[in-house]
């Protein structure tokens, strides 16, 4: 069985395809890390895994089950947007809001949730870190209490939309160098959107590039070539190695780098 | 002071609404939703004079009227949040109107003052109940939706993803809003609100990062400061709405002053 399995998938998004017949199967237990152009629907695929847009054909299904919304064996990590008014939230209440957070209720946590939430910290170091208010972290922190918030329920597919968005290098490393930590100890399966491929590549097992409605999945030996991704960006693409680093050109210009900064 | 009726009457009413207004403006503000709060009063402006224009029970009118704008600001969602200009529009709208109704029906202009600015001391013994009654339907509903309501103010995307709607959520809060608004409305007026629904909310979240604790401490705060504006109106024989609002944006401003204090002898002490 697949953690992730698309069949000639196709997604609309305010009425253009951002995904026409896409079809493939991601492993159970591997990191994929996941690229692509503004706008080739990184987000929207995830939105999709996660039950929240209906593909207009085809069919996905999600460690055996068709996607659907609630599904339990799923962690998410939304793109980080800003917390204005909650900021003086200390970040065991922001983590803890997510458990059993879908049911009716007060929001009085049983003895079994306390724990839940106490292990979840504690697989991502966030013990300490949580005792303070969320205005009073960096964003490395922050993304470290939202991994915490993303394992509740024990999830075993893992989306992470842009974490490193916004992050210096050396906390852009550590995000990767904490979800691969706990991906590995877990044996779980994480796909992590990105802009820059060159934080990941020490991490990843494989590399699923989006583009014009298409996707491409494989080593990154196998997808971040010419032929490849100037099919997914529809124009003609170079690709540099220099040591252990990739530069995707388009003519003179680093395309990630480019994208990087239109999204800043 | 408590022997007399009417002031008996200030203090429960006051006891009652406070209450409620510190624990819903504590959500409110975290949610940042304070300005739609704000608007649901003015509109409820327009609803209790289009009611006395017509005949019927200015308070039911203001209710019925306040309620609706809770539910169709919650139903229309995202396309509204955040939006100040619909939302102020929609807020000098009502006001005008407002003023419209009580053109047409100048009987109903001495109560105009009450309206926008309270009269605690004026609430009888039928006015009472309803508070008490709303009181406790709010207070239930928001025990029953208080879980699907933090996560969703927290992060609305995973608890969407959760299986939480967003709207539904919204709708269901706005709706207690609305009704903690007309509440208030009776103790500190239409153009007050505020000073119940957000002063003591955000003074709150200034003393502490737990959350159960500052829903409590919202609400004690917003007791307090009842209960002592009342006091304070009856031996000064100033209004209880000035009592009220000068306690509840001194009580923000002095913890506002003791936080930049706090932060700078950290900065120093760090350097």
């Amino acid at each position: 069985m697949s953690a992730l399995s698309l069949q000639q998938v196709t997604v609309s998004f305010a009425g253009r395809a951002v995904l026409s017949d896409v079809s493939l199967e991601i492993g159970q237990g591997l990191f994929i890390g996941m690229l692509g152009p503004n706008g080739a629907g990184k987000t929207t695929l995830m939105r999709t895994v996660l039950g929240l847009i209906r593909p207009v054909g085809g069919s996905i299904r999600v460690l055996g089950e068709p996607a659907s919304r609630g599904n339990a064996a799923v962690g998410y990590i939304p793109q980080l947007r800003s917390l204005a008014g909650n900021m003086r939230l200390r970040g065991w209440d922001f983590v803890a809001s997510a458990c059993n957070g879908h049911r009716w209720g007060l929001p009085i946590l049983s003895r079994a949730a306390r724990q839940e939430v106490h292990w979840a910290l504690d697989m991502v170091g966030a013990t300490e870190l949580a005792r303070r208010p969320l205005m009073e972290t960096s964003g490395g922190e922050r993304q470290r209490l939202l991994l915490a918030q993303a394992l509740l329920g024990r999830p075993r597919l893992l989306l992470l939309d842009e974490p490193l968005i916004s992050l210096d290098p050396h906390h852009q490393h550590g995000v990767v160098t904490l979800v691969k930590q706990v991906q590995q100890e877990l044996g779980i399966t994480v796909i992590f959107s990105a802009h820059e491929l060159n934080p990941l590549l020490a991490a990843i097992d494989q590399v699923l590039y989006l583009g014009r409605g298409q996707a491409a999945l494989g080593k990154v030996d196998e997808v971040i070539t010419k032929p490849v991704l100037s099919r997914l960006y529809g124009s003609n693409i170079d690709v540099i190695r220099m040591k252990n680093r990739i530069f995707v050109m388009a003519g003179d210009v680093e395309v990630e780098k480019e994208e990087h900064c239109h999204h800043a | 002071m408590l022997e007399f009726d009417f002031m008996q009457n200030a203090f429960i009413a006051g006891g009652l609404v406070s209450v409620l207004a510190g624990v819903v403006g504590f959500f409110l503000v975290m949610r940042g939703q304070t300005f739609a709060g704000h608007a649901l009063s003015h509109v409820g402006f327009a609803g209790a004079t289009g009611a006395a224009l017509l005949g019927l029970s200015p308070i039911w009118g203001l209710i019925w009227v306040t309620l609706l704008g809770g539910v169709s600001m919650g139903a229309l969602g995202e396309r509204l949040q955040g939006s100040d200009i619909v939302i102020g529009t929609i807020l000098s709208l009502a006001l005008g109107l407002g003023m419209l109704f009580l053109h047409f029906f100048t009987a109903y202009a001495t109560q105009a003052t009450a309206l926008l600015f309270g009269n605690v001391l004026g609430v009888n013994t039928d006015t009472l109940w309803t508070l008490a009654w709303l009181g406790l339907a709010c207070l239930l509903l928001l025990a029953i939706m208080a879980r699907p309501l933090v996560f969703a103010s927290l992060q609305p995307e995973l608890a969407e993803a959760k299986g939480v709607s967003l709207r539904q959520v919204s709708m269901l809060f706005l709706a207690i809003v609305a009704l903690t608004t007309a509440e208030c409305i009776q103790i500190v007026g239409v153009l007050l609100v505020f000073t119940l629904m957000v002063g003591p909310a955000a003074t709150a979240q200034k003393l502490t990062s737990h959350l159960g604790t500052g829903v409590l401490l919202a609400a004690l705060l917003a007791l307090a400061e009842a209960w002592l504006g009342i006091t304070l109106a009856f031996y000064t024989d100033w209004p209880t709405s000035f009592w009220i609002t000068a306690l509840s944006s001194s009580a923000y401003l002095a913890v506002t002053v003791l936080h930049m204090l706090r932060n700078r002898r950290l900065l120093a002490s760090a350097a």
